[in-house]
């Protein structure tokens, strides 16, 4: 019965695998509650900051940043957010698609690009293929800290400040729910302008120390602002998929399993088959 | 009851604070800044410091150590926007230049030109790769 331990040996190494996507699955789904309480704990944040930031450009300041102005685009800078590791289905591809879709949009126009990479995958993949990647940071583990990617972003922030590139855009996977999730391009820089009709009448801030100063932190930290949440929900985005490609990945094993015991047992019973009737043939001859 | 406002306190990682006072203490950047409600509108840095909130109807006084940021006042509507961590200048040029340094890593013998086909190539494979397992699912249910 060669074959049918061959098949045993198989099935054996398919329970194993399935044991480990089994339990990748379970862990993914414990990871994903808690970055979706980290996603929505970074949402008061966000909405004070575009608050502010909404307010000022209401305001009528004697100083007005470069961030707020609008200028002819030569040169784009793109963040991208991806996850570090794998095995999470079409998560990093379908984002990455959308990007180079766009590169290649940009290069059409004429527009130079530079990316900062933060996470492993995304790294990976633009550095081998040869895109332009002036930052990159990654491994910022499973709760991400707004410090830890704050060099990726001043790289791009002082490329912008240098007159090197004229946008910022932003990539990363937006968290629709468990099933979807939705890749994105935002504008970082120049910052999109507010609407919000109550503070219509002239008026201005008070500056402490003086207004370039302020500002330049406040838009500054607004920006780190919309990376950092951009990649909390980027991970959040990950443990969903990673979550579900791991389920899909138990059940194709489970498929996998039934279909080689059928093959098994169809052996087995062909062997004692036969086995039978040898003996009974033997029995006859004598 | 005297007049109040609102207070709310939050840094990039959580809300830490959000409901009404009758005064705030904050550690401006060019000094101790004690707020009542209908203060005119004012926007300035933290330093590094202890935030206090004396909270409406005798709820106490709560406080919050924050590792600076920026406040914004508006006369009912006061925001503490507090960093998680203490930043200096110096820290965070080197962190932009540790970012530029693991970038270019790999990159030193790379030309310059992104390589759009190559990119293609690979995403439709992954594309392909999922597709394929999909169907495969699809398969195993009837």
């Amino acid at each position: 019965m060669a074959v049918g331990k061959e098949i045993r040996v198989q099935i054996k190494s398919i329970k194993n695998t399935q044991k480990i996507t089994r339990a990748m699955e379970m862990v993914a789904a414990s990871k994903m509650r808690k970055a979706q309480d980290r996603m929505s704990g970074t949402r008061p944040y966000a909405t004070k900051m575009r608050q502010v930031v909404s307010h000022l450009a209401m305001a009528h300041p004697e100083y007005r940043h470069s961030y707020l102005d609008d200028r002819e685009e030569k040169r784009a800078g793109y963040i991208v957010v991806s996850s570090d590791r794998g095995l999470c289905g079409g998560l990093n591809s379908n984002l990455f698609r959308r990007i180079v879709a766009d590169l290649k949009r940009q290069k059409d126009a004429g527009i130079d690009v530079e990316l900062s990479t933060i996470g492993a995958k995304s790294y990976g993949f633009f550095a081998r293929l040869g895109g332009n990647v002036k930052a990159h940071v990654s491994h910022l583990g499973d709760a991400p800290k707004l410090v830890d990617m704050a060099g990726a972003v001043k790289v791009m922030l002082d490329a912008f400040d240098a007159g090197e590139i004229d946008r910022l855009y932003l990539c990363h996977n937006e968290f629709v729910n468990t099933m979807t999730q939705k890749p994105t391009i935002t504008q970082l820089l120049p910052i999109p302008p507010a609407e919000d009709d109550e503070l219509k009448h002239h008026w201005d801030y008070l500056y402490e120390p003086e207004a370039k100063e302020v500002i330049e932190e406040l838009l500054v930290r607004y920006v780190e602002s919309l990376v950092y949440q951009g990649v909390v929900e980027n991970a959040a985005c990950e443990q969903a998929a990673r979550m579900v490609a791991m389920k899909a990945a138990s059940d194709n094993a489970g498929n996998m399993i039934g279909q080689l015991q059928l093959v098994y047992n169809k052996a087995r019973q062909a062997a004692i088959t036969q086995e039978i009737s040898e003996i009974v043939g033997g029995a006859a001859a004598v | 009851m005297g007049m109040t406002m609102h207070v709310d306190i939050v840094s990039a990682e959580k809300e830490i604070f959000s409901g009404t006072a009758e005064m705030v203490v904050v550690p401006g950047a060019m000094g101790e800044l004690g707020i009542l409600p209908r203060h005119t509108p004012l926007l300035t840095k933290l330093k590094p410091g202890e935030v206090r909130v004396d909270k409406t109807g005798d709820g106490g006084q709560e406080y919050y150590y924050i590792s600076g940021g920026l406040l914004e006042i508006q006369p009912h509507v006061v925001t503490v926007l507090a960093d998680t961590a203490i930043r200096a200048k110096d820290l965070d040029e080197a962190a932009a230049q540790a970012a530029k340094d693991r970038a270019e890593e790999k990159l030193k013998d790379k030309n310059a030109e992104f390589d759009f086909a190559l990119a293609e190539a690979e995403l439709a494979e992954a594309v392909a790769q999922l597709k394929a397992i999909k169907r495969m699912r699809e398969r195993g249910k009837h």
